[in-house]
């Protein structure tokens, strides 16, 4: 008797949801998940307030903008059906049909077509261009975290020496200038003042005329035309590695696990990178992933400096035209870019420190 | 004895603690070539944007026949594309940009702290929600909506603005907040007010909030250099409709007349450029310092 309602107990906190979610989300990696669905799920919804619902919302002016044009030739409703079409949603549903079918497309990656050329789908307008941000934007970020990760580790090792003292205050000073006046800087000194660099030959993501294709003059070009930017996004983000690094390194170089490597006689280099350069870094990877969402925003205002035909150039002349569904689908699609990075570097953390992959284990 | 504790200290005694704070602060300060330096910055930009558009005249009257000046004597920094002064613009051009991104930090700071001390206080799963919206604020790219944001709803007011700005950049400081008011919570004298019934108010407010404020000042002016990198960036994009005359809105006409590539033109394009990079670093050199005073774990054999 008393074994079976045990068994019953058992089979009963088994079915519980509530505890089954609650173990779920105490499992990092499914936690990441979810968070990651979140983070899409709020940005897609916001870009549908601010579309749809705002006072003044792009719908309406798109409506009156369609009958006025016309000279009255549309009705309201007729303007409206067009409007419709353009934003790829049924204005003349109920408000939560539209949000649901707004969803749906979404799902199968229906973006809706561009306001200017009708018939060029939003997505296909994002996948020419996305590849050339994540490129330069990757490419740089990487470059600055290798580097600014030697670097604080050095300037940890040596600290108050010279070498840290001008490691540590360049990179932070050098940092704390806002990217994009580091641009002008750059052109104004380097190409206008003493004509050092040809900015218009660098324009775009590679020369006109050649071909694409996996050949080392077209290789070439593109890092070429990608330089400028790559050298701002690594400039930018350099020092912020190397403080983090530094600190990170020197809180290392305190715990009891160095102490004792150091009493086992372990040599200066194996426990350099071993035990205190492994550890340290740890923590950065999830901030290599939030900062990406931050250069990728950045970039915009990089990539119309230099003319670099990437998403932020894409973004921006579509906030000029009020193209409203290209600026939907870039804000969406940016979000996945950044929300997969984080994902990525939430499953890597998790390999790398194998305390954080149990479950139950360190919570943030 | 007990009347000689409980008397109220007179003027005198009670500003002896803040003024010898203050002076060995700047004793401390002065060891910090850096930090000082950014001091020095910080109080001459505000002096230069809040004080001298007092004593100085507005001159806003274009001028076809003096554009695109090299700097002399009558225009110490030359003239701009419709022959403006434009040392008299950088004066006047900063107490909104200024204004705004302290109004911004403000806001995101008090979020922060509300929500933040709120989280580590009452835990659970006020704590798991709280911690749950950060953690998906953090992961936007901000920029992207903000330009997003700043396109449909176009902010006209200057509030507006720093308030949209203050709703970007919360999340990063709510998280350290946290964490700080969590470690704190765990004190002995924090202790002793709860086991005293003090209540949650006298415990956050007396008790926890004091211990965290030169952490909370620093992360303030750090707020504030964010809220300048994000309010210039949209101004500069063009993203604002904003009229009057600050440094984001020179910057971005001297960009879009083609100033920048304009050999004469190097000043009129360069002051902008000088007046928010020498705000921005002053801001960022004077916050490393307080730093490295106020936490002296880290303050090392300097």
């Amino acid at each position: 008797m008393t074994t079976a309602v045990a068994a019953k107990d058992q089979v009963r906190t088994a079915m519980d949801p509530r505890r089954y979610l609650g173990d779920a989300w105490r499992r990092p990696i499914s936690r990441a998940v979810v968070k990651a669905l979140l983070t899409i799920w709020v940005t897609t919804t916001l870009t549908f307030v601010l579309i749809r619902l705002m006072p003044g919302s792009p719908v309406e002016l798109k409506i009156d903008e369609l009958i006025q044009t016309s000279n009255g030739s549309l009705s309201y409703e007729d303007a409206k059906a067009i409007a419709s079409g353009l934003f790829a949603i049924n204005l003349n549903a109920p408000l939560h049909e539209q949000y649901l079918s707004f969803i749906w497309n979404l799902l199968h990656l229906d973006l809706g077509n561009s306001f200017l050329s009708s018939g060029t789908g939003v997505t296909s307008i994002i996948v020419a261009v996305l590849p050339w941000t994540l490129f330069s934007v990757g490419t740089g970020l990487l470059l600055s975290f290798g580097v600014g990760i030697g670097l604080g580790l050095l300037a940890a090792y040596r600290r108050d020496s010279l070498l840290d003292r001008v490691v540590s205050t360049g990179g932070s000073l050098i940092s704390s200038i806002p990217n994009y006046l580091l641009a002008l800087l750059m052109i104004l000194f380097l190409g206008v003042q003493w004509h050092l660099v040809n900015f218009t030959s660098m324009r775009g993501a590679y020369s006109s005329g050649m071909q694409p294709g996996f050949t080392p003059a077209f290789i070439g070009d593109i890092f070429y035309h990608a330089s400028l930017p790559i050298t701002i996004y690594f400039l930018s983000q350099i020092g912020h590695w190397i403080l983090s690094m530094r600190s990170a390194t020197l809180s290392a170089l305190e715990e009891d696990y160095v102490t004792a490597a150091r009493a086992r006689g372990l040599s200066d280099g194996r426990i350099r990178t071993a035990y205190v350069g492994r550890n340290a870094v740890l923590p950065l990877v999830t901030q290599l992933a939030i900062s990406v969402g931050f250069i990728v925003g950045g970039a915009a205002v990089i990539e119309q400096i230099f003319a670099y035909q990437g998403v932020g150039l894409r973004l921006l002349a579509a906030v000029t035209q009020r193209d409203y569904p290209v600026i939907q689908g870039i804000v969406i699609l940016t979000t996945v870019t950044v929300v997969v990075a984080n994902l990525a570097a939430d499953l890597l953390y998790s390999k790398l420190d194998p305390r954080i992959g149990r479950a139950g284990g360190a919570t943030g | 004895m007990t009347t000689a504790i409980l008397a109220r200290p007179t003027l005198g005694q009670r500003l002896a603690g803040p003024w010898h704070a203050s002076v060995e602060f700047l004793r401390l300060l002065s060891r910090r070539p850096v930090g000082l330096a950014g001091f020095i910055g910080i109080v001459f930009f505000l002096l230069l944007a809040f004080v001298a558009p007092l004593f100085v005249p507005f001159q806003n009257d274009p001028s076809l026949v003096d554009i695109y000046q090299t700097p002399s004597a009558a225009h110490p920094l030359g003239t701009d594309f419709q022959g403006k002064d434009v040392l008299n613009q950088i004066v006047f051009g900063g107490r909104d940009i200024l204004t705004v991104a302290i109004l911004a930090a403000l806001v995101s700071t008090v979020i922060a702290i509300t929500f933040g001390s709120i989280a580590a206080i009452i835990g659970g799963r006020i704590d798991t929600t709280i911690l749950a919206i950060t953690d998906v604020v953090l992961t936007l790219p901000k920029l992207v909506l903000l330009i997003a944001v700043a396109a449909i709803l176009r902010p006209t007011s200057f509030v507006f603005l720093a308030v949209i700005l203050g709703l970007i950049q919360w999340s990063s400081l709510l998280r350290q907040i946290r964490a700080q008011v969590l470690s704190l919570k765990e004190r002995d004298y924090v202790e002793a007010a709860r086991s005293l019934d003090l209540g949650l108010i006298h415990i956050v407010f007396r008790e926890i909030l004091p211990t965290m404020r030169s952490y909370i000042a620093i992360h303030f002016i750090f707020a504030t250099t964010d809220a300048m990198y994000a309010q210039v960036f949209i101004v500069f994009l063009g993203l604002v409709p904003v009229s009057g005359s600050n440094w984001g809105i020179m910057l971005y006409f001297a960009q879009g007349q083609g100033a920048l590539f304009f050999r004469d033109s190097i000043w009129y394009i360069l002051s902008p450029i000088l007046a928010i990079t020498l705000v921005q670093l002053s801001l960022v050199s004077f916050a490393s310092a307080l730093e490295d005073i106020f936490n002296p774990r880290l303050r090392g054999s300097a």
